[in-house]
């Protein structure tokens, strides 16, 4: 038992903050942070982590990852958050890749797996439907096979960023007499082909990220199957776990705490600053004190994976309590900037609004509220731990 | 002892009833928010010929005479609708500041104009630096000659945009916090010197920065010096008031929530037949009621005068607030994605309800107040 970083951590540590005090600089942060440019942002981002062969750390070393121990992993990602950069978008390096890594075959591979990595594809997941979000094995939309296609009809809806993406993987009923679980099928599907449409959902944060993709008479090549017909669920459900690991986001909480504690600094109330209030205090080290568990039950969990073991189910506890907490954060946020939570910056720029975050905060509270749902609602994760954990 | 409203109170509240349901359908409500200012001028006519408008001013200026009651059952309406109309800058808080203060002359030329739906007003009050501390203030009036001038700069002033009168705090003796000092002016929102920063807020409704350079003052409202204790009154008669809105939003956000939860199916049945769901439903209905109980409580204080009165309103204002972002915390999670979309009302009642915990103090804030009042020896009443 040690937790100490080596000589070779400290060297690693010191290459990641030159690394990042030189990628990620405002100029990058401003094209990122801004909705009207975010897509260049991410692909620019995405491009000079592939250069310094850091954009998919996990994947082999055989296709472009990292062979970094859970200590270098945990270093990255505390410097990274520290430093305000992003990770990297889920959907290709992290959700796509890992079934494809896993289950894909060679042509599949060869095919696909450079293009995440250099970001030349935007991957979008179409997983959920109208009629099956927290039922997701009950989802719908129909594959039949006709010679060596299938031919698609349905809709998949909450698609992150499906406007920009140019390949969606998708969950598909091809049969429909079994379990529900059984007769789904993995499909990889080029969104340029005839028949896929993407109808925007204008959501509470003001952004436009989500989306409802629909699909008629798709027409999708046999060889873009992941592994055998009617075992999709299998392959997708190994995917949510990492989806899940990946949502607790410890390291970009942590940093989260620390800018509302320095803008919490200089917030005066009655001629005192916020953080002397007691209440709010309370509130901000109850936070932190949560935090400083979670960050360890990560550690507990990436030192597991290290040591061969699978992620297993107890990444749902580290989903509900990781979104729990981003959720306080933001919260904690809209408070410190009081009166001025409840305004929309629009045009105006902070200093014409009179407030430096407001908007922000406010933006980041409305989106947050999705944290507890996407990814298997916190209820859904609370029902996998009682059933797979306690044996309930 | 009952707590029933009497026969005009359930007429109001009626009436209101109906006309939300006539105008304030979601689609409808887009549409209104979407106007000039985020409200409807027609709506606001439409008030003043059904004598809302009325409501809190005195009968000599053509007013209905009504109290806190009238007002509770005016705002928890409107709070079920999600209404937009200024309702509560123009005749909550302005007009009831002209009543408490104004001379004769500014009440009988205003108050009537305010009643007739013709005038548009907003009390600019906050400053960036005051936080919740609202003797926080540094926008000063100088007197030259026989004219006051201010100067300074008024932030988040609700019903900014389409004001045409404001009352403004300001400063004329006294260091930066003091409650002494702070005096209160009638200005015209298109005089010289005034310049208007507007913009939305969540919820939609309209609010302004007024940057102040030598202003020439229409009329002061109240004594020099004592504007402070003329307000007080006003911004406590304004808690009641956005409590009951945020009771009625809290009352319509469980009505949706639990109706959701009856239709939506997951895993073959009814997303409501779980009994974790259950539990939580029952939670937001409780914590529903009880803001209820504090509501009653606190305007029968207000109505009689009551000593508790003051702690009744304080306790009111922490559970509201807390109550709201609960309730509307959880009915975005019972939704599920279609929470988070503005397709569904849902997201623009949590809007609003966040913004009302804001208003006049936050909860933590508001505990504070209730803290000092309780816990000082003389300040201590019996439950």
């Amino acid at each position: 038992m040690d937790t100490r970083l080596n000589e070779d951590d400290l060297v690693f540590q010191a290459e990641v903050r030159q690394f990042l005090s030189e990628a990620w600089d405002k100029d990058l942060a401003a094209t990122y942070g801004n909705i009207a440019t975010m897509k260049e942002g991410v692909e620019e981002w995405q491009t000079r982590l592939f250069h310094k062969g850091w954009a998919a750390p996990h994947w082999p070393v055989e296709h472009g990852g990292t062979d970094w121990n859970v200590t270098q992993s945990f270093i990255y990602n505390s410097e990274r958050a520290a430093a305000g950069a992003p990770e990297v978008l889920p959907f290709g390096v992290t959700m796509v890749a890992s079934v494809i890594i896993a289950y894909g075959n060679d042509e599949q591979k060869k095919k696909f797996l450079p293009r995440i990595l250099n970001s030349e594809d935007w991957w979008c997941q179409g997983y959920s439907e109208p009629g099956a979000g927290s039922d997701l094995a009950s989802l719908k939309m129909r594959a039949e096979l006709d010679g060596e296609e299938y031919i698609l009809n349905g809709s998949k809806i909450w698609t992150s960023y499906a406007q920009y993406a140019n390949w969606i993987f998708c969950l598909v009923r091809t049969d429909g007499s079994g379990r529900k679980q059984e007769g789904i099928t993995f499909l990889l599907i080029d969104m340029e082909s005839p028949g896929v449409t993407v109808r925007p959902i204008n959501t509470i944060d003001g952004f436009h990220h989500l989306n409802e993709v629909f699909f008629d008479n798709v027409h999708v090549p046999i060889e873009n199957r992941i592994g055998e017909e009617g075992k999709g669920w299998t392959y997708a459900k190994s995917l949510l776990v990492h989806e899940r690991l990946n949502i607790a986001e410890v390291a970009s909480s942590k940093r989260a705490l620390t800018v509302v504690r320095e803008e919490a600094r200089s917030e005066i109330n009655g001629g005192k600053s916020l953080l002397d209030d007691a209440i709010f205090a309370k509130r901000l080290t109850d936070i932190e004190i949560e935090l400083m568990a979670l960050e360890f039950t990560e550690l507990r969990a990436l030192a597991a994976i290290s040591e061969g073991n699978p992620p297993g189910p107890e990444s749902s506890l580290l989903k509900i309590q990781g979104t729990e907490l981003q959720q306080a954060i933001q919260e904690l946020r809209m408070d410190v900037a009081a009166y001025y939570s409840g305004t929309l910056q629009g045009e105006l720029t902070p200093a014409g609004l009179g407030h430096d975050f407001a908007d922000t905060a406010q933006k980041l509270y409305f989106r947050g509220r999705a944290s507890s749902i996407y990814g298997g609602s916190n209820e859904i994760q609370k029902n996998i731990t009682a059933k797979y954990v306690l044996g309930l | 002892m009952n707590f029933n409203l009497s026969e005009e109170q359930i007429l109001i509240r009626d009436s209101i009833a109906r006309f939300v349901a006539e105008n304030y359908m979601f689609d409808q409500r887009n549409d209104v928010v979407g106007m000039e200012h985020g409200f409807s001028a027609e709506h606001w006519h439409q008030f003043a010929e059904l004598g809302w408008l009325s409501i809190p001013f005195a009968e000599k200026y053509g007013g209905f005479g009504g109290g806190p009651v009238d007002i509770m059952v005016i705002m928890q309406e409107f709070g079920r609708g999600l209404v937009a109309e200024p309702y509560l800058a123009t005749v909550i808080l302005f007009g009831a500041l002209l009543q408490a203060g104004g001379g004769e002359q500014v009440k009988s030329d205003y108050i009537p104009q305010i009643i007739g739906g013709e005038l548009q007003g907003a009390f600019a009050y906050l400053e960036r630096q005051s936080r919740y501390q609202m003797t926080d203030v540094v926008t000063r009036a100088d007197k030259d000659g026989e004219q006051w001038i201010l100067n300074g700069e008024k932030t988040v002033v609700l019903n900014g945009g389409a004001a045409e009168k404001l009352i403004v705090l300001a400063r004329t003796a006294g260091q930066q916090s003091d409650e002494h000092g702070l005096s209160l002016f009638l200005i015209d929102a298109s005089s010289s010197g005034v310049q208007r920063t507007v913009y939305r807020m969540t919820d939609g409704q309209e609010a302004a920065t007024f940057s102040l350079k030598n202003v020439q003052v229409e009329a002061v409202i109240g004594t020099l010096g004592d504007g402070y204790a003329l307000m007080a009154p006003v911004i406590d008669d304004a808690r009641l008031a956005i409590c009951a809105n945020a009771l009625g939003a809290m009352e319509a956000l469980n009505e949706k929530t639990l109706e959701y939860c009856k239709t939506r199916e997951q895993f073959g049945v009814a997303i409501g037949s779980f009994q974790a769901l259950q539990h939580r439903l029952v939670d937001m209905f409780g914590a529903c009621e009880n803001v209820k109980s504090l509501m009653l409580r606190a305007v029968c204080a207000a109505q009689d005068g009551d000593a508790d009165a003051q702690r009744s309103l304080l306790a009111l204002k922490v559970m509201a607030g807390r109550a709201g972002r609960m309730i509307g915390g959880e009915a975005i999670q019972l939704h599920g994605g279609m929470g988070m979309t503005d397709e569904l009302s849902i997201g623009f009642f949590v809007k609003r309800l966040m913004i009302i915990n804001n208003l006049f103090g936050d909860a933590d804030y508001h505990q504070q107040l209730f803290s000092a009042l309780v816990n000082t020896p003389a300040g201590s009443a019996a439950a």
